[in-house]
């Protein structure tokens, strides 16, 4: 008997009417948890009542108490027929069961059906009274502190950092239960809502056992999601990273995150070593999985791409033996973990050494339909699970969705080792899923992590010092990790820009947040690569096999699109890559997003050259040059807009005014003397010294426009999909978290690719000018973490949902900060001519007629395809890449704009902050509670972590025109489930969600039938947090006086 | 490519005043892009039509969930769906109620019923108000009506409790409830030149001092049957009116009432022969206003009595503004010294309502 749980009902209020002969309600409340259910008095003909009901106990298993959700019940009591229930409040009661967290919650909680949604609000006082439990073969995990925050949480230490959890657990889903037929949809709904909570409930409690096995105290970075597999059933799964943490003990030591980054960058801007950005080839090597499991249960694995970044290998002389030690010991830690994988994007300082780049495996698989008659018998039982086989008929061995994952990550598993990494971070998981084809995902950034996180850090000593003075600062992770001679595909290796010492790839792709104390010059930008296939519809193992041949086209495209777009952008790495493909019934789509920064460890990126094919058509040689000098044109605006200038280059430039690329090859290779290593350098430049676009039909020009189209936000708007923005540090405290969702319908008759690219395009581009647009009041400001899902709900609509948080920030100390960094940089550049600094626009178009492209090679089968391939890059292509018309690419560097540009032009802050004379009412009642998707909140500091937040809600409606149609429906719909959850988060005596996350928004419509329905997940940490401010008055003044000034009501009594 | 569904929703609620002010206006979305574009506003910002007509939309949405609860303001502030900062409450409750003045000369005094409601389209047309926002207006006025209708206490502190709002428009709604309460003529063609605002001042002047909540302000009694206090005329008071009479009946007293007034004032009015000459007439209009508000329907027609006895009489002999007051000062003092008039006190709290009144209403 290890726990007693206490529940109190107060009150209720703005009830709905009940009884339209009095117009009032004879409300109710029966409180259940598990199989024991509580009522209170019916409080009669009132809107308001007051139960003021008594400590309603259950006596119940820790177990129950983190599967188990609370749940309310509120009613219309009726003499003569059935009560009506108003609606429902599901509490979970997990926050209360670790010490650290919330000892109560209490507080109103909107009172939700799923039919008419909110309908008044019910006060509650939840408490738990915990009993030690010394059985050591106890099913709970109660004490495992989870958090959705994918760094280490701010007021804690991680003494180890341990590894990948994962768990999954499967049941059948209601709404396809041939109950289903004869009971009314929110009964339905209702089963559903509760069997989720359960489920992930159960899921949480048995990670938090494998957490414990592990001796770790709490799992970070904990993503938990749903697959609804239709009629074979509904998966809940969750992967996390499993460390022990320790509380900090003194908080103000703490900085928060937002501050700190810049000053460390300006004192020492390479101190650090974060993970880095991969490289551009696409070429890039491609492993292909075997066939055995394609002919079997209809699972077809997809070849993958490797996004590469590179890493010193072991060449580098100096860090050499030490590397190898440390190699050493990380492989040791990490080889005895099955894999090696860690759901975290940022890291304590130090963790991560090198950074290889973007590992991603994905696989098509078959939902199979319920064979298995041992299921039925299981499945009133809530508890039933993955030992079930799903895909028995037809294979030998049961195939399970647990396999089916292990086999995806011991691919990136080998993928990683391939970059000569140990470790995977950022890893994430994914899937989509049409009909009965679901495609799973995968993916993460390969990389060398220092093992002092990894084990009791009996080793740390001596090693970890000296490891520090060898690693150059800032630079360390941008080196290549694996093998120089021995590359596991080609790429194109330079030394590193900071510390000469090392190699570095051209380009960079990571899954992970930018490394705070990465060097970066200018600032980042938000870069997505947006794509549509069609594909024929077809049946089962058809529809799957058609998919799979699709998909590896697709990872290219988009990776081709990624590297032009942020060729274009002047930058040379991506951070926080996330590639997601989504099947429809007869399309494909992907879509990736990324922030673009200029790494200075890095060399400058070339600008993008365009050939024509058919070179005496002189009205088209017009038109290529005239698209040249719109390309050079973009990519001099960007460098400006986001303030790229890097330093180096300026040497180089004042050197050659005449910008013939055979002569700034040599110039190159001069520079690069300086660090002794001329040859290798040189080899590798001559002549991929250009990044060319070939022009060669349609769909290539179609190519080249997209390009163009992406229009820059406007002045005084920044966007990105990190944590926080590169370049920018001075964060002022208004934030606005949103969500935005578009649904379009397609014309459906004779789509193309190039019309559906378009249409996709059109929709994505739109909705980030709108989103500029709607938030104009808050200029200057970023869009941080700005995250875009794709789904296609049906036949020809497309739907994207978008939530990121605006955030304000200082314009003036913004400038200032970038100003001292350009100053810097102009004082390292010896020498700097105003005059120069305007040819670099005229390089491109320049070299153009004369650059020499290296013959085509015999083995391309379409002429068309050809130009510029080196045979090496070529041979690694295999097979299915023959198929795909190879764009000419190769790496120049060149094109810089030197111009220094601070000045922004001035915000058109239209009405920015009136302040309006005190209104009367300006007594709020309701306690503001901020909601973010980053792990911190600007000008403020997270004192105390409340719990998880992970809500799953359905909504349904029969009378869809009458709720302002599906826009009215599901605009009302997100208002609710964000109300839900600040009132929970302020029950439990919190201020603020972080590291919210809306994983799932599906929505149906029959308009028609008048009908829609939705389904929303969303998950968060609950924080309490202190703004600076308030916090300086309160240290030096009455350290007693109340630390939350925004909280309200649910305040904590502790 | 056709957009089927696209929302906006912030954590907290995005208020655009300019797209209020239109949706309040009643325009409907396309009228309010095409307004809002007109505005310049894609030129600043360098947004797009789609845009606007997306972010119109949007907000148009947002205001229509919002209604609902902006009908019951103190809900407002409870409610937890819409995370909307204290100072965005009050402008959106304050700009919700705030009415226009075409509009609610139109309906001042009148039954706020059904009746009248259909008569807003031909207001909207006279006006040039949308009907929907004739609409909105016409509810709130009778929504605050009903509301504070059955209710105790201060006129103008039941409406700002209720519906929060600020002193200026919770004091405007307490002379529109007044006047509908009491059904006060105000669309005769004679009284087309007031202002609301004129209308506002003599309400709040007969709210202190001619209603039974003006007498229950002495604490002696303050549970006795006083129903309404604010809204209703004292109606004792108004049968006492009668007893004024004497001053115009009695011909002594009325020579004697002149000639106290006339000394009073010999050189120090512009208009002083005129006065003289209608003394009579002016003092028998205002004293016959007095006596004849037993009756209902006199009561509805004060104010079309006032301009006909004593504003149209003045104006037409060209009194100065300052010669009205003067006259009117000397007037209502003069009684005082009256020995055989008994009635000082009523005569008081009658004259000193009505010269503040009739100060007001004197202009062209």
């Amino acid at each position: 008997m290890p726990g007693k749980l206490k529940v109190k009902i107060v009150a209720g209020r703005h009830l709905p009417v009940m009884d339209r002969a009095s117009d009032l309600t004879d409300a109710f409340v029966e409180v259940k948890f598990g199989n024991t259910t509580f009522k209170t008095d019916v409080y009669l003909k009132s809107l308001n009542p007051q139960w003021n009901s008594e400590w309603f106990k259950f006596e119940v298993d820790d177990e129950d108490l983190q599967d188990e959700p609370l749940q309310i019940t509120v009613l219309d009591h009726d003499t003569y027929s059935a009560n009506d229930a108003i609606g429902k409040v599901y509490i979970d009661i997990d926050p209360l069961l670790y010490s650290e967290a919330a000892t109560v919650i209490s507080g109103w909680f909107p009172i939700y059906d799923t039919i008419h949604g909110i309908r008044g609000e019910i006060n509650v006082v939840v408490k738990v009274d915990l009993f030690n439990d010394l059985n050591r073969f106890r099913q709970s995990s109660c004490g495992v502190k989870f958090f959705c925050t994918t760094s280490i949480p701010k007021c804690y230490r991680a003494v180890i950092i341990h590894g990948f959890v994962e768990e999954l657990v499967v049941n059948e889903d209601p709404e396809y239960q041939w109950i289903d037929r004869i009971r009314t949809p929110r009964a339905s709904n209702e089963a559903r809502q509760r069997l989720i909570s359960l489920m992930s409930g159960e899921l949480q409690r048995k990670i938090g056992l494998k957490v414990l096995e592990m001796r770790g105290n709490a799992v970070v970075g904990y993503l938990q999601c749903f697959d609804l597999e239709g009629e074979s059933g509904l998966v809940v799964r969750a992967i996390g990273t499993a460390c022990t943490l320790d509380k900090l003990s003194s908080p103000a030591a703490f900085l928060p995150a937002c501050n700190s980054p810049s000053k460390d960058m300006k004192e020492s801007p390479l101190v650090h070593p974060p993970s880095h950005g991969c490289r551009s080839t696409h070429n890039s090597p491609i492993h292909t999985a075997t066939g055995s499991r394609l002919t079997q249960n209809f699972s077809v694995s997809v070849p993958t791409l490797i996004y590469t970044g590179m890493g010193s290998g072991s060449a580098g002389k100096e860090g050499g033996p030490f590397k190898a030690l440390l190699r050493q010991q990380t492989q040791s830690a990490l080889e005895q973990r099955e894999f090696p994988f860690f759901t975290l994007t940022a890291f304590p300082p130090g963790f991560l050494v090198h950074v290889g780049g973007v590992v991603s495996a994905r696989s098509v698989k078959l939902l199979d339909r319920i064979h298995n008659p041992a299921f039925v018998g299981i499945m009133g039982n809530t508890r039933s699970y993955k030992l079930l086989d799903w895909n028995s008929f037809n294979s030998d061995e049961p195939e399970t969705r647990d396999a089916w994952w292990a086999e995806i990550r011991q691919e990136i598993k080998s993928h990683a080792k391939a970059l000569g990494c140990h470790a995977v971070v950022g890893y994430s998981e994914s899937t989509s899923i049409c009909e009965e084809v679901c495609i799973l995902s995968a993916s993460g950034t390969a990389a060398v992590l220092n093992p002092r996180f990894l084990q009791d850090g009996t080793v740390e000593g001596c090693l970890e010092q000296r490891l520090e003075e060898n690693l150059p600062p800032g630079c360390g992770f941008c080196h290549i990790p694996y093998d120089e001679l021995n590359m596991p595909f080609p790429a194109h290796l330079t030394y590193c820009y900071n510390c000469r010492k090392q190699k570095v790839p051209d380009v960079l792709f990571t899954t992970v947040d930018l490394p705070s104390d990465a060097t970066v010059i200018g600032k980042g930008c938000l870069i997505q690569a947006r794509l549509c296939r069609l594909k024929k519809k077809a049946q089962a193992e058809a529809n799957a096999t058609a998919i799979s041949n699709l998909l590896p086209f697709m990872e290219y495209e988009v990776h081709t699109q990624l590297m032009n777009k942020l060729k274009l952008k002047g930058m040379n790495a991506l951070f926080g890559l996330r590639i997601q493909i989504t099947v429809g019934e007869n399309m494909l789509m992907g879509l990736a997003s990324a922030t673009g920064v200029y790494l200075a460890a890095l060399p400058t990126p070339g600008g993008i050259q365009i050939a024509g094919k058919t070179p005496n058509d002189g009205s088209y040689e017009q038109h290529i040059s005239h698209m040249q000098k719109k390309i050079n044109d973009t990519i001099a605006k960007n460098k400006e807009l986001y303030e790229i200038i890097p330093p180096e280059i300026s040497e180089e430039i004042i050197g050659s005014p005449i910008p013939e690329p055979r002569q700034r090859s040599r110039l190159l290779r001069s520079q690069s003397e300086s660090s002794d290593e001329v040859t290798e350098l040189d080899l590798s430049h001559g002549k991929k010294d250009a990044f060319v676009l070939e022009i060669d039909d349609t769909d290539a020009m179609e190519d080249v426009h997209s390009l163009l189209t992406d229009v820059p936000p406007p002045s005084g708007f920044y966007s990105c999909n990190t944590e926080i923005m590169p370049g920018i540090n001075n964060w002022t405290s208004e934030i606005q978290m949103f969500t935005s969702v578009r649904v379009i319908r397609l014309s459906s008759l004779n789509l193309t690719n190039q019309a559906l690219n378009k249409n996709f395009n059109d929709l994505c581009e739109n909705l980030l000018k709108s989103l500029y647009f709607k938030l104009r009041s808050m200029i200057p400001c970023c869009l941080c973490h700005v995250n875009f899902t794709v789904s296609l709900p049906e036949d020809e609509l497309i739907q994207v949902t978008v939530t990121a948080v605006a955030i304000t920030f200082d314009k003036n100390q913004a400038l200032q900060t970038t100003k001292t960094l350009v100053e810097k940089s102009l004082q390292r550049a010896s020498t700097d001519n105003e005059e120069l600094l305007q040819f670099p626009l005229e390089l491109c178009s320049d070299s153009l007629p004369s650059h020499p492209f290296p013959p085509a090679k015999e083995h391309l089968e379409s002429a068309s395809s050809n130009s510029g391939i080196p045979a090496a890059q070529r041979d690694r292509c295999s097979s299915w890449i023959e198929l795909i018309k190879l764009k000419a690419q190769t790496i120049r560097r060149g094109s810089i704009k030197t111009t220094v540009t601070v000045e922004k032009a001035s915000p058109m802050g239209e009405g920015n902050f009136r302040n309006r004379s005190a209104p009367p009412c300006a007594s709020a009642t309701v306690g503001v509670v901020k909601m973010t998707p980053l792990s911190f909140i600007p000008g403020a500091k997270i004192t105390k972590y409340l719990g998880i937040i992970n809500m799953f809600f359905i909504r349904e409606t029969t009378s869809l025109r009458e709720e302002g149609g599906v826009s009215g429906f599901l605009h009302a719909f997100i208002a609710e489930v964000f109300a839900m959850v600040r009132a929970h988060v302020a029950a439990l005596g919190g201020n603020a969600v972080v590291s919210y996350i809306m994983k799932q928004c599906v929505f149906m419509e029959n308009p028609n039938k008048n009908q829609a329905q939705c389904l929303i997940n969303v998950s968060g940490d609950a924080v309490v947090f202190v703004r600076e401010s308030d916090l300086e008055v309160v240290s030096t003044q009455q350290p007693t006086a109340n630390l939350q000034p925004s909280c309200t009501e649910g305040e904590v009594t502790t | 490519m056709t957009s089927e569904l696209d929302i906006f929703v912030g954590n907290t609620t995005l208020i655009d005043e300019d797209v209020y002010r239109l949706w309040l206006d009643g325009y409907s979305v396309s009228d309010a892009v095409a307004l809002r574009v007109r505005s310049g506003i894609l030129e600043q910002t360098g947004a797009t039509a789609a845009v606007l007509q997306s972010d119109t939309m949007d907000h148009y949405r947002t205001f229509h969930m919002l209604e609902r609860l902006l009908h019951a303001p103190p809900k407002l502030l409870h409610q937890l769906i819409f995370q909307i900062p204290p100072s965005r409450q009050a402008l959106l409750i304050e700009r919700y109620y705030d009415f226009d003045e075409a509009f609610v000369r139109e309906v001042l005094g009148k039954k706020l019923s059904k009746g009248t409601k259909k008569d807003l389209d031909d207001i909207s047309t006279k006006t040039g108000i949308t009907l929907k926002s004739c609409r909105r207006q016409f509810d709130n006025f009778k929504r605050v009506f009903k509301v504070v209708e059955e209710m105790r206490g201060s006129l103008v502190d039941n409406i700002q409790q209720h519906f929060l709002l600020s002193d200026r428009l919770a004091r405007d709604y307490a002379a529109i409830v007044f006047f509908a309460n009491n059904r006060f003529e105000t669309g005769k063609k004679k009284l087309q030149y007031l202002s609301f605002g004129d209308f506002a001042f003599c309400a709040e002047l007969m709210i202190q001092n001619w209603t039974l909540g003006a007498v229950g302000e002495a604490p002696t009694d303050p549970d006795s049957q006083m129903d309404d206090m604010d809204m209703d005329l004292d109606k004792e008071f108004l049968q006492d009116l009668k007893e004024l009479k004497v001053l115009v009946a009695d011909k002594d007293l009325l020579d004697l009432h002149k000639s106290l007034v006339c000394t009073a004032l010999r050189g120090k009015l512009g208009v002083f022969s005129e006065m003289e000459a209608n003394f009579k007439n002016l003092s028998r209009g205002l004293v016959n206003v007095a006596a004849k508000l037993t009756h209902n329907k006199d009561v509805r027609d004060l104010f079309v009595d006032l301009v006909e006895k004593f504003v149209e009489p003045c104006r037409s002999d060209h009194w100065p503004l300052n010669d009205v007051r003067l006259f009117l000062n000397q007037y209502s003092a003069s009684v005082h010294s009256l020995d055989g008039f008994r009635h000082q006190a009523l005569w008081d709290r009658y004259m000193g309502t009505l010269r503040g009144c009739l100060l007001r209403l004197y202009h062209d």
